[in-house]
């Protein structure tokens, strides 16, 4: 039952014919479905927190911005490449090279983890300067802000692991041998293409909460 | 692990006791979970209102019984009033949590959302899996909170900043309990998403083919609106959730301003606003009333329609309606706070979109009652529940109409007439609806009948029951009574209306005892109940086309195609009066 | 069973209809001015909804009744009218709209009016669980206050700057607010803990006292006599008890009243 998914949208399979399915029909599009209402719920997080940060800004006259720690412009171009590798990957995917596909992931993985080094650094820094979650109000968003999004962005981690598990799975022991225990082709690339969709909004949130925190703000 | 079962045509896999009926990924047993944490929740939540009102009736009474397993709650004998207060806190949290927005959504959308649109499962089970023990955890922590020593936080089911935030100093219960609370809100948002998700997902992409979305039945309407709600009403809730918990652990001043002295001590917090909270915490919480109520509308429709033996009146305009009131339901939580401090001007305009919300719900009613007309009802129990809630709707929403001007709101605010507004629409018409939901798929669910005789005899005890419980509360309310309160009998003013505090809970143990009918009636008809063939109820939805109780993947080859809308009743020139929704084509106009 | 439950609604929607148009159990009398609009509004909205609760109670009575099943009959396929839809979608809007109108006028009159200048100015702080009330005194100037002074054991609620002199002559009660009658008073709303609402229900008075912010309202009592004042708003274990007096009076007992709680200072 070899399919190549040739563009990211497929129809969706014809329910009524029978044979040996799994019991639940998915296609591509409802998984990356799924990432994109989990964004909207994200945003709307992130929404409420940004319109608690403008009350809270507009309020006490004890609004004092924190200095920012310089490493968390590295964090950001880090980011920022990961979100390039990211798509790297999906790209090859789709042309059909998974060694290559799964190559990128793993560089992703990599630098998201260290994106997340990052940003416990900036932590330790300001920490070690006297800045704590109680410290001021803007601290108390910094903490906050940048600790939901670090907690946000390991889930996507974890995504990307059993991304790379899965294709390392399907490297080792090709299509024919697929049974219900491995991950079939079809699934890995809707995995990777929903991660890649929230990954891509870990990046921007990210950005945008840095415009919050240090330019706005 | 895994084994392939060959004799039977279904995709049979077999699982273990544990993968079959714990975690289980089955939408259908997922759904029974959802409602079997429900029962569990209504029953406590139930108990917790019998307590509140033991002493609003008799507040000065001492219960010997009482105090020996409740030592702190009733020293000296006398139940305290921080123990009704947490009382009141945990059956309002417990109810509108983990029974109205799970039961409704999560149990019976879990259900027959996928059946009903003739889809197999979910679109993610096991993230409905996940979700499920998920809830299941916050449930816990929240029980927890009941016995943690201190004792449950005393602010309410709103739990409003600075009292919540300020910890143990502002209160018993404030310390732990209230932290426990906040940790469980916190879980339970991440549960409900979850399911939100996964509904969205399903109705979207997995529906039969012929099953347009004008074919779809007004349950799946209603859920698929609701999960709409609960993606974007869940979030803020956790927001606030999060900023609140911090305040409390972290020394942060989001909701707490400075120079705050609370009994003598001096509170080092600095600038917060505890109108924050309320915003953040209403801005969730008025979409939460409707999550609590839309599924019961649904249900409604999908009963009355089914016996009357007539289609639903209007179908889009009830689709309109549904879509209206969700979206609306978005831009009046201002009304939760007229009296807060907030701008007037953001008053008005917060008047005059509440007023908007009552028109859709209005055009409802007008096609619930639409749907009578001419028709020929059939009064099982299931019908008599939608019915029920038909007049309890009324009821409860047209009260409404006076809450909604500030103007009034002065009087009305956080008196009885608020407690009997809300409970007349979410405490007994979203249950009604749940009940109904209950008595009309039991065949389907389990195979068996329910005893109509019982059924009767429940909902009699329990429509009569709740219209003398909270009737009166409109009348304590107008004469002045505020809420929240462990008694009345502190002011003069409100001396006179201690009878009717003592006619209230009477009528309440009497309603509550009746529940034992429904009960008695639930668990007994699952092993005893007369067995159910495929469709009992002679409906036309395509959960009736199955088997009692469905088989794994619901459908097995016979992946419906679906021909018709979901009400064709008493079609003109039909040999029976219903026409299944996968009958071939040719009968009628879809 | 259709009978019944016909019959049981058309009961339960007289006995409610009977009760309020009985005002069997009612709203205290009113003895301020701008209550007058809001009793009325009241009122009206009160027999709207009444009228449409009373209609859709014996509709559905009469509906399920009538419509009772009829051995072998089928039902009338009757499932849409625009033209109804329409209408009553727009009756029902027009009746909402006028409600709200009428009712945000009333609204704005209260809360966007300000009080005359001469009005009597009145401080409200509320605490965990009690009122504490001040009055200006001769020099019309609230004192200083300063939350660090606060001290509940020597009866400094207020945290009273004793070092300035407009704080000199201010008098200050616990749970006993004293009102000259057919004057404006301009009460200033403040807490020190938590969130309570000061709720004078004769007055048809209501505010939130939200901590961290100062709120004004007013009114003019025309009554004499004593009242209650309840609290509105959870504030914990002892809300219930959270009970001030409303004392109204002629302007000549009124100012004895202040010069002997002066003299008590």
């Amino acid at each position: 039952m070899a399919t190549t998914v040739t563009s990211g949208i497929t129809r969706p399979p014809d329910q009524g014919d029978g044979g040996q399915r799994r019991l639940s029909q998915r296609d591509p599009q409802t998984h990356t479905m799924g990432v994109a209402f989990a964004v909207v719920a994200i945003g709307m997080l992130f929404i409420a927190l940004t319109s608690s940060y403008v009350v809270r800004q507009g309020l006490g006259v004890d609004w004092q911005r924190l200095p920012m720690p310089r490493i968390l412009l590295v964090n950001s171009a880090v980011l920022l490449i990961s979100s390039i590798t990211m798509e790297l990957a999906r790209l090859a995917r789709r042309r059909g090279n998974w060694q290559r596909s799964n190559t990128w992931v793993f560089v992703t993985l990599m630098l998201g983890l260290a994106f997340l080094s990052g940003q416990l650094l900036a932590w330790q820094s300001l920490a070690s300067q006297g800045f704590f979650l109680s410290t001021n109000p803007h601290s108390s968003f910094f903490y906050v802000l940048t600790g939901l999004h670090g907690i946000h962005l390991a889930g996507g981690l974890l995504a990307l692991t059993y991304v790379a598990a899965g294709s390392l799975q399907q490297l080792r022991a090709p299509a024919a041998a697929a049974g219900p225990a491995r991950p079939s082709p079809d699934r890995c690339s809707r995995w990777l293409d929903g991660t890649a969709v929230y990954w891509h909004f870990m990046d921007a949130l990210w950005i945008y909460l840095l415009a919050l925190l240090f330019v706005w703000g | 692990m895994a084994s392939h079962s060959s004799q039977t045509v279904h995709t049979e896999i077999r699982h273990g006791f544990i993968r079959t009926y714990i975690f289980s990924t089955d939408h259908k047993v997922i759904g029974i979970q959802y409602l079997m944490l429900a029962l569990f929740s209504v029953l406590l939540g139930m108990g917790l209102s019998v307590f509140m009102r033991l002493r609003l009736a008799w507040p000065a009474a001492k219960w010997p019984t009482l105090e020996q397993i409740f030592s702190v709650g009733f020293s000296g004998g006398q139940m305290t009033p921080e123990f009704y207060l947490a009382m009141m806190t945990m059956h309002g949290t417990i109810m509108v949590f983990f029974v109205l927005t799970t039961a409704p959504l999560s149990g019976f959308g879990n259900y027959f959302l996928p059946i009903q649109i003739g889809a197999r499962d979910m679109a993610f089970p096991v993230l409905n899996m996940l979700s499920f023990w998920v809830t299941f955890v916050a449930l816990a922590v929240m029980v927890s909170a009941l016995l943690v020593t201190g004792g449950a936080p005393i602010s309410g089911w709103t739990a409003y900043a600075p009292l919540s935030a300020l910890g143990q100093v502002a209160g018993p219960g404030l310390g732990t309990g209230q932290t426990l609370w906040v940790i469980s809100i916190a879980i339970f948002c991440a549960g409900s998403l979850l399911t939100a998700l996964n509904f969205l997902c399903t109705t979207i992409n997995l529906r039969a083919r012929g099953m347009s979305l004008m074919r779809m039945p007004l349950t799946v309407w209603a859920w698929f609106t609701t999960a709409i709600l609960a993606l974007l009403a869940f979030p803020v809730l956790l927001a606030g959730g999060i900023l609140l918990l911090l305040d409390r652990v972290g020394g942060s001043s989001f909701f707490i301003p400075g120079g705050l002295v609370v009994s003598d001590k001096l509170i080092p917090h600095e600038g917060g606003s505890p109108l924050l909270w309320q915003h953040l915490f209403w801005f969730f919480g008025h979409p939460e009333v409707y999550i609590a109520i839309l599924p019961g509308m649904g249900v409604t429709s999908h009963i009355l329609s089914t016996f009357a033996r007539k289609p639903i009146f209007a179908y889009k305009a009830m689709v309109s309606a549904i879509f209206a009131i969700g979206f609306i339901s978005y831009i009046v939580w201002g009304h939760h706070m007229f009296m807060s401090g907030m701008s007037p001007f953001s008053s008005m305009v917060f008047s005059v979109t509440t007023m908007a919300v009552g028109v859709p719900s209005a055009i409802k009613t007008f096609n619930w009652l639409a749907t009578l007309r001419g028709a020929q009802i059939r009064f099982t129990t299931p019908m008599l529940f939608a019915l029920g809630f038909v007049s309890l709707f009324v009821t409860g929403g047209i009260t409404g109409l006076l809450l909604a001007q500030p103007a009034i709101d002065i009087y009305l605010h956080d008196t009885s007439f608020v407690v009997a507004h809300f409970h007349l629409i979410m405490g007994v018409a979203a249950i009604f609806g749940i009940f109904g939901g209950t008595y009309y798929w039991f065949p389907k669910m389990f195979g068996r009948m329910m005893s109509e005789r019982l059924g009767r005899i429940h909902f009699w005890f329990t429509l009569a029951g709740v219209y003398a419980i909270f009737m009166p509360m409109h009348f304590m309310g107008i004469s002045g009574a505020p809420r929240r309160y462990a008694q009345l009998t502190e002011f003069t003013y409100l001396q006179h209306l201690q009878p009717v505090q003592i006619f209230i809970s009477i009528c309440a143990f009497i309603t509550i005892a009746a529940q034992f009918i429904f009960l008695y009636n639930f668990f007994v008809s699952m092993w005893k109940g007369e067995r159910a063939g495929v469709n009992p109820w002679e409906a036309t939805s395509l959960e009736w086309t199955i088997p009692s109780p469905p088989p794994h993947d619901n459908f097995g080859e016979l992946v419906p195609v679906v021909n018709h809308g979901p009400y064709e009743y008493s079609v003109p020139g039909e040999p029976t009066d219903f026409v299944m929704q996968n009958a071939p084509a040719g009968s009628v106009a879809s | 069973m259709p009978f019944a439950f016909a019959v049981f609604l058309w009961f339960m929607a007289s006995i409610t209809v009977a009760l309020f148009i009985g005002k069997v159990w009612w709203l205290p009398p009113l003895i301020s001015e701008h209550g007058a609009a809001i009793d009325r509004q009241l009122v009206i909205t009160l027999i709207i909804a009444g009228i449409a609760f009373f209609l859709a109670q014996i509709s559905l009575g009469y509906l399920i009744w009538r419509f009772r099943a009829k051995g072998g009959q089928r039902a009338t396929y009757w499932h849409e009218n625009s033209r109804l839809e329409s209408v009553w979608t727009i009756g029902t809007a027009v009746v909402f709209i006028l409600l709200s109108l009428n009712g945000n006028r009333i609204w704005a009159s209260y809360i966007l009016t300000p009080p005359p200048a001469d009005a009597l100015p009145i401080e409200v702080t509320a605490q965990q669980f009690a009122w504490n009330i001040r009055y200006p005194g001769p020099d019309g100037k609230f004192g200083r206050t300063d939350p660090h002074l606060i001290n509940d054991a020597n009866a400094n609620y207020l945290g009273l700057d004793s070092k300035d002199p407009a704080s000199r002559d201010d008098i200050t009660t616990q749970n006993i607010m004293a009102v000259p009658v057919n004057r404006p008073i301009r009460v200033m709303l403040r807490t020190k803990d938590v969130t309570h609402s000061f709720f004078v229900p004769v007055l048809r008075v209501k505010q939130d006292t939200v901590p961290g912010l100062m709120i004004p309202i007013h009114f003019t009592a025309n009554r004499t006599g004593e009242y209650e004042i309840p609290c509105a708003e959870l504030c914990g274990m002892q809300h219930y008890k959270m009970r001030a007096r409303l004392l109204v009076m002629s302007d000549t007992d009124f100012e004895n009243w202040l010069k002997q709680r002066a003299s008590m200072q």
